[in-house]
């Protein structure tokens, strides 16, 4: 009568529609408590999953109800110490759920946030969800094209590994009865003339010699045709179709000087944290090249780049030199997408500034896409703050934002990276 | 618990049972097909059951969808997945070890991390216990029908999602906000409703579709030219009889609802329909599934098939189930209805069979009878409110320490009205009793009146039980219910002194629903 089913291996998320829906209904709200939660992150776990909690009224599910107030009428357990028409002070709290007296349980209604944990993968969606980099060109072939091979029917020409026997087959067969068709009509005619002679007794005519004759000589014709000739072979046909894929390289300059303070430093790294992580979750194929600076400047590796603790005096328009060889050197072929992020406390050695400013606007931003300069200082913007607001005047693919403290982080960088309507 | 007596004579008869934590679907098989012998020897009428064994995370699945093993898909059940899903990982409260559902076969799902005892404990409680209420009890064979529940949740998920397909998504997510808002006044209180069945269910659709919207445009099309007005005063009311069943009244008369939206108002209010039952007898359905697993297995143990161990570790669940801490306890959270109907159940077994003077008195119609046929009785015909009127007896009552206290907003002070005396039993009973109708717990709102001659307005009255108000959340679902009704909806108080008086109005036009299409 009774039947044990095993359901553990059926499938689990049954839930999974459910819950998309609800991410999708509080986006909003879960929008924003993901950027405030990143306030508080260290560079470290900025991948993992995050807690999430908002705020319960936000999603309640309203229903009729009784509320407080009028006469209430209740039993409890556990007498200890009334009895009948004892009168008991009010418990504290209000309307009465101290100590599970009065309605406690009516009420129901409380405004507690809701918290819920979000996975790594819904996390960062939203977290760079509508981010891209700005005028990426994805038409171009490049020149390191991945091809896909797909099928494109069949050929007449190929190796033998990629012989269809169907289609070789299909050919021969219909070739021979092509071939072989105005002899077959011609050999039923004769067998005809040979049966009728043959029943007429006329055994041993020349009448009938001749017929045989001609039927073998039709017959071994028709044997002649080649059971399988070199032009019914066809060979699967494949084709590789060069897909365009884009090239892109990010470089990200940091200034590690001495102004810059421990705080800076952390809040630069971080910014360059988020440029990293959106760049190797958003894009497959894209070059990353490292140039941190003090007075002079380097290019290193990921690692290095945000862990190396050396530091020194400022002078910018070295990374920027650097930055430009390598450009040079590497990505002048035109077929690549140049973007580039410079973080800096603004603190240059004044004379160096306006030589940063004429490096970038002339041999730099030309070749660019986008080229995004972050200040992180807390005052009044410095010497090379002013001298880059030349420069986006006049270029339209540079852009500069401030952070003054680590909540303007994401902020910025949202703003910096944000979808544009093509 | 009874060990005391002897046990030995059984001991050869029939190898023990399986004992030790872990489980194997043999060892369950073992367990179900002793438990189901005695069973049928207390004469327990049950459905064929069907053990399901799931993992935690489906557990948690099957508690997001209301327990359902299918159901349409919802926000809201996302949320209480997530809700669910974040207690269990910290660790901050268990799941249940078993969910049962009302359905012919009875399914209980066991939960794969218990242990062999707790399968053993669950198949007792679920399987046997709850299933046999189900099949037993009066409000569960009117109320609900276990043969077409599945299916019909099944058909009710296909509707949505076609009409999701259909409408968009957002247009029906509205629709079932609105509509769960009003859940709980969805249900038929005291009409019976036909049964569910799949097959009618799917025959009717298209034609119900048809007739009813006719019907809808019936209504206003004999709406008379407006030089009648001025008798109107004198008019009949729409309903003529205020109409308890919000839903259902949205769904049949609802102006500007398209067809597809009264069947998913259709949809929610029979899901409504089928939970109503369970409300309404929580004290006397988990009282009677705890008072079979603490018998059953206990008369097992007796017949020597139980090792010791299993039963100490049996019995410290089950004493974990029936803790009732006082009300002055920190892990008060009102009464516990495990421990109540496990104790009612108890005690009318000891009133059949081992009677005093003060049950003679309180029950002499019970007293001393048989006490498989009482249960029998008791179980069939009651639901909470009626069962504790008629079964709490004094020494519950003593035992449990019960007292009342009247909260009275125009006192500054509480009152004691009764405790566990000779004088106070009665009004106690009556008390409890009243905490269990449902009627007293959830408020009274009836739809009053449409305005069928003028802005085709829809006027509620809330009749207060005891001038208890209306809580937060009123307006919104005020507005929930103005959106299906498409024009002004009116919201009015009946005061004790008969006074009406108008508490929310949501003006109606602006907050139509129109589907996407």
């Amino acid at each position: 009568m009774v039947r044990i089913i095993d359901r553990r291996f059926d499938s689990k998320n049954k839930s999974a529609v459910n819950r998309q829906r609800f991410m999708r209904r509080f986006k909003q709200q879960i929008r924003k408590a993901v950027s405030e939660a990143i306030h508080g992150r260290s560079i470290r776990d900025l991948e993992n999953g995050e807690q999430i909690s908002i705020p319960a009224r936000d999603l309640s599910e309203p229903s009729l109800h009784h509320g407080k107030g009028g006469v209430w009428e209740q039993v409890f357990p556990g007498n200890d110490q009334f009895s009948t028409g004892d009168r008991i002070k009010r418990p504290l709290g209000g309307g009465g759920d101290g100590a599970g007296k009065g309605k406690a349980s009516q009420d129901g209604e409380h405004e507690d946030d809701f918290v819920f944990q979000l996975s790594r993968e819904e996390f960062l969606d939203l977290f760079f969800e509508d981010l891209e980099l700005p005028r990426l060109i994805r038409t171009q072939l490049a020149k390191v094209t991945d091809y896909k091979t797909r099928r494109a029917g069949f050929t007449s020409d190929g190796v033998p590994a990629n012989i269809n026997i169907v289609r070789s087959m299909r050919g021969a067969l219909g070739r021979r009865l092509a071939l072989g068709s105005p002899w077959v009509a011609r050999i039923r005619e004769l067998q005809q003339a040979l049966d009728e002679a043959l029943a007429r007794g006329a055994e041993d005519s020349e009448e009938v010699r001749g017929l045989r004759e001609e039927l073998a000589a039709l017959r071994a014709r028709i044997d002649r045709i080649p059971f399988i000739d070199r032009f019914d072979l066809r060979y699967n046909n494949r084709v590789k179709e060069p897909r365009p894929t884009t090239q892109a390289v990010m470089f990200c300059v940091m200034d590690v000087s001495g102004s810059m303070d421990e705080g800076r430093k952390s809040m630069a790294k971080r910014f360059f944290m988020l440029l990293y992580l959106f760049l190797t979750r958003s894009y497959e194929h894209i070059e990353v090249v490292f140039i941190r600076h003090h007075t002079v400047a380097k290019e290193v590796d990921e690692d290095e780049f945000f862990h190396s603790r050396e530091s020194g005096g400022t002078v910018v328009s070295s990374a920027l030199e650097l930055m430009r060889n390598i450009l040079r050197e590497r990505y002048a072929n035109g077929q690549w997408n140049v973007y580039g992020a410079q973080a800096s406390d603004g603190d240059n050695w004044d004379n160096d500034s306006p030589v940063c400013g004429r490096l970038l606007g002339k041999e730099i931003l030309p070749w660019c896409q986008y080229f995004a300069y972050v200040e992180i200082t807390a005052g009044e913007p410095q010497n090379l703050w002013r001298e880059y607001t030349k420069l986006e005047a006049a270029h339209d693919n540079f852009a500069m934002q401030r952070i003054e403290s680590p909540a303007d982080i994401y902020p910025v960088f949202r703003e910096l990276f944000k979808k544009t309507l093509a | 618990m009874k060990t005391t007596r002897p046990r030995t004579r059984d001991r050869a008869a029939k190898a023990p049972l399986p004992s030790g934590s872990e489980w194997s679907v043999e060892a369950i098989d073992r367990y179900n097909e002793e438990i189901a012998r005695v069973a049928a020897h207390y004469k327990l009428d049950i459905y064929p059951v069907q053990v399901e064994i799931i993992t935690a995370e489906q557990m948690m699945d099957a508690y997001a969808s209301v327990g359902m093993p299918v159901n349409y898909h919802h926000w809201s059940f996302g949320k209480h997945f997530l809700a669910t899903e974040k207690g269990y990982r910290r660790g901050q409260m268990g799941l249940a070890y078993e969910i049962v559902i009302n359905s012919n076969p009875c399914i209980a799902y066991l939960m794969e991390e218990n242990t062999l005892t707790m399968q053993g404990l669950v198949i007792a409680h679920a399987a046997y216990g709850h299933n046999s209420f189900f099949k037993g009890n009066y409000l569960f064979r009117t109320w609900t029908n276990a043969d077409a529940i599945i299916d019909y949740l099944l058909f009710a998920r296909n509707y949505i999602t076609q009409c999701e397909e259909r409408h968009g998504e957002e247009a029906v997510e509205l629709l079932l906000d609105s509509c769960h808002a009003l859940m709980n006044l969805g249900v038929d209180r005291y009409k019976r409703p036909p049964k569910l069945s799949l097959a009618k269910e799917k025959l009717r659709q298209q034609e119900r579709e048809e007739y009813l919207q006719s019907q809808v445009n019936d209504l206003w099309r004999t709406l008379p030219a407006h030089d009648v007005r001025a008798d109107a005063r004198g008019e009949a009311r729409f309903p003529p009889e205020p109409e308890e069943n919000l839903l259902y009244f949205v769904e049949k008369n609802a102006p500007l609802l398209e067809p597809w939206q009264r069947e998913v108002v259709r949809i929610v209010r029979k899901v409504a329909q089928y939970f109503f039952p369970q409300r309404q007898t929580q004290v006397m359905n988990e009282g009677w599934a705890t008072f079979w697993h603490y018998t059953l297995l206990n008369h097992l143990y007796d017949e020597g098939l139980l090792a010791d161990s299993f039963m100490l570790e049996f019995l410290q669940s089950h004493t974990n189930v029936v803790a009732q801490p006082p009300y002055n306890s920190r892990w008060f959270g009102g009464l516990n209805p495990y421990a109540l109907g496990f104790a009612m159940w108890r005690d009318i077994r000891r009133i059949c069979e081992d009677p005093d003077d003060e049950d003679r008195r309180w029950f002499p119609e019970i007293a001393g009878s048989d006490w498989l046929e009482t249960f029998d009785f008791a179980m069939r015909n009651f639901k909470d409110e009626s069962f504790v009127a008629q079964y709490l007896s004094p020494k519950v009552m003593r035992d449990f320490r019960l007292f009342a206290v009247v909260d009275d907003d125009h006192e500054d002070k509480l009152e004691v009205s009764a405790i566990h005396d000779d004088a106070g039993f009665r009004k106690l009973r009556e008390i409890l009793s009243d905490q269990y109708n449902l009627g007293a717990r959830e408020p009274n709102v009836q739809v009053w009146n449409v305005d069928l001659r003028g802005d085709r307005s829809l006027t509620l009255r809330h009749t207060p039980f005891r001038r208890r108000p209306l809580g937060e959340g009123t307006d919104e679902v005020m507005r929930h219910l103005a959106r299906l009704w498409g024009f002004t909806v009116r919201l009015e108080r009946a005061g004790e002194d008969g006074k009406v008086e108008l508490v929310h109005e949501i003006r109606g036009e602006t907050t139509r629903p129109r589907a996407t299409s």
